[in-house]
């Protein structure tokens, strides 16, 4: 696996200046990196780009030494608002990828009690999803995307509209699902905590000229504590970083 | 409980009224004032000797297969004015002006087309619902939240699948509510049909009530098809929504 951005711009219809400017990023299999920034600097328009959402203006996405252009299963994203289906079971709605790709019943539900047990949702199965509470619906998102078994993960701030405790506690079952799967992840949060937490690396963009302003690796053992004197100072780095940056 | 004894009372102050004003005081004639009394004696005639039945069952049939022909015709025409950004410039605005021409205006095109036919009436219905339906489709599949085709989309959906396995499903409270409104409108049409041509019908039993100076065989049509017109939206339509929307727990 290897995901390169090149040179990477974009420039929205009717916009004066690039929204992401020059972006140039190699993410190796297996990595966890995260990308932080100020609100709108255009963390989420990056995500989309390696999505197949949307297309840059110039530069190239290259994922195995093919070019991206249009969304596929083997770059599956999570997105801040769960995005799942309210007519289908929790379930229904984890074996939703395996489904259109044609994978039989059995096998994949099978799979899907795999990942299901590992975000501790296996009772839940059957519950519609407006019966679920707002962290159990991200914890099906999350066993939705990783049943892909995508080449890579893109999530774009999945805890953020969750309660502190709540997000705090799926970031830590986050790392360790990673520290088991070993699956190559790019993770978008505005919060340089979450990030610091999480990452190998930490990608600092900037809202000034929307190109990357900082790439800071976080070599820590795992699991991190927010309260380590290590990880307090790799904190108020990064964060000043994004703040110089957003004045 | 309460709807019920309102109900009781106004048809009791509706036979008073027709008492006093045409029995005792003679200030509307029979022949155009109906009453109760005289509405359930025509029910009872004509449900014994069969021809309210007939009437009604041709109705329902001719009903349903043009609402079916519609609904058909509709969905298509829905999808082909969302999916291609041309057809939603040039095609859509057609489609609104002509789904604004009551129904009745199709009749003249139906009779030289199809003569005084059951296809003529079928014509009119059509007419009278596809377009409305188009319009219903276009905007349900608009109103569904762009997350779920962009979550699918990365699942790998392709354009089908997309229609079958997230669109469709989505977009279902709005769909039935779209043909719950266009079934109105074919049975609006389909009066509108049956009144212009000879085939047995509620429409013929209403002309025929008229043509014979029967007030209330004509009301008595009338009540028939508000009847039916009440009775498939709530025990048909309503019901399938109400459901839905509990499914999904947009309704407690
Ligand atoms: N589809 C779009 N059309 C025009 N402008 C957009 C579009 N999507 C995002 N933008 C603009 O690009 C900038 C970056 O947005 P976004 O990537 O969502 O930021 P972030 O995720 O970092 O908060 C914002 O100023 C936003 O208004
Ligand atoms: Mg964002």
């Amino acid at each position: 696996m290897s995901l390169k951005i090149r040179n990477v711009c974009k420039r929205f219809e009717n916009e004066q200046k690039n929204t992401l400017h020059d972006i140039n990023l190699e993410i190796k299999k297996g990595e966890f990196v995260c990308i932080v920034g100020a609100s709108g600097c255009g963390k989420s328009t990056l995500l989309n780009l390696v999505a197949g959402l949307e297309k840059p203006t110039s530069g190239d996405i290259i994922l195995n030494g093919k070019n991206i252009e249009n969304p596929g299963p083997d770059r599956t994203v999570m997105f801040q608002e769960h995005g799942l289906y309210p007519w289908l079971s929790v379930m229904d709605n984890v074996t939703f990828g395996m489904k259109l790709s044609g994978v039989p019943k059995t096998e994949r539900e099978e799979k899907a009690m795999h990942y299901l047990d590992m975000v501790h949702l296996a009772d839940y199965k059957d519950y519609p999803i407006h019966q679920i509470s707002g962290g159990m619906r991200q914890r099906t998102a999350l066993a939705r995307a990783l049943t892909m078994e995508s080449e890579v993960l893109l999530m774009d701030e999945p805890f953020s509209a969750l309660d502190k405790q709540t997000s705090n506690r799926l970031r830590e079952e986050l790392q360790k699902i990673w520290l088991k799967t070993k699956r190559t992840i790019l993770f978008i949060t505005h919060s340089v905590e979450e990030a610091v937490y999480l990452a190998d690396r930490v990608v600092v963009l900037s809202p000034q000229h929307g190109g990357v302003s900082n790439i800071i690796p976080i070599n820590m053992e795992r699991p991190r504590h927010v309260y380590d004197k290590e990880f307090v100072e790799l904190r108020h780095r990064i964060l000043e970083d994004v703040r110089g940056e957003a004045i | 409980m309460g709807v019920v004894i309102f109900l009781i009372i106004l048809i009791g102050a509706w036979q008073g009224f027709y008492w006093l004003g045409v029995e005792t005081l003679g200030i509307y004639k029979s022949y155009a004032f109906p009453s109760p009394i005289g509405v359930f004696e025509r029910f009872m005639e004509l449900s014994e000797d069969g021809s309210l039945w007939e009437a009604l069952g041709n109705s329902l049939i001719r009903g349903f297969t043009g609402f079916v022909i519609a609904v058909i015709i509709g969905f298509l025409l829905g999808i082909v004015i969302h999916q291609f950004k041309f057809a939603q410039k040039s095609v859509k605005p057609i489609i609104l002006g002509v789904q604004t021409l009551p129904s009745v205006c199709w009749v003249p095109f139906s009779i030289l087309w199809f003569g005084l036919s059951a296809e003529a009436i079928l014509f009119v219905v059509v007419m009278g619902s596809a377009f409305s339906i188009s319009i219903s489709v276009d905007n349900a599949i608009q109103n569904v939240p762009p997350i779920y085709k962009k979550a699918a989309s990365t699942m790998g959906a392709g354009k089908k699948q997309l229609y079958w396995h997230v669109i469709f499903p989505a977009a279902l409270p709005e769909l039935i509510a779209g043909l719950k409104q266009g079934w109105s409108f074919a049975w609006r049409a389909l009066m509108a049909g049956e009144v212009m041509t000879t085939s047995i019908g509620l429409g013929q039993t209403l002309i025929m009530g008229r043509d014979l100076a029967d007030i209330n065989q004509v009301t008595l049509v009338m009540l028939v098809i508000v009847a039916v017109g009440i009775i498939i939206d709530k025990l048909g339509f309503s019901m399938i929504e109400k459901k839905i929307l509990k499914k999904r727990g947009l309704l407690t």
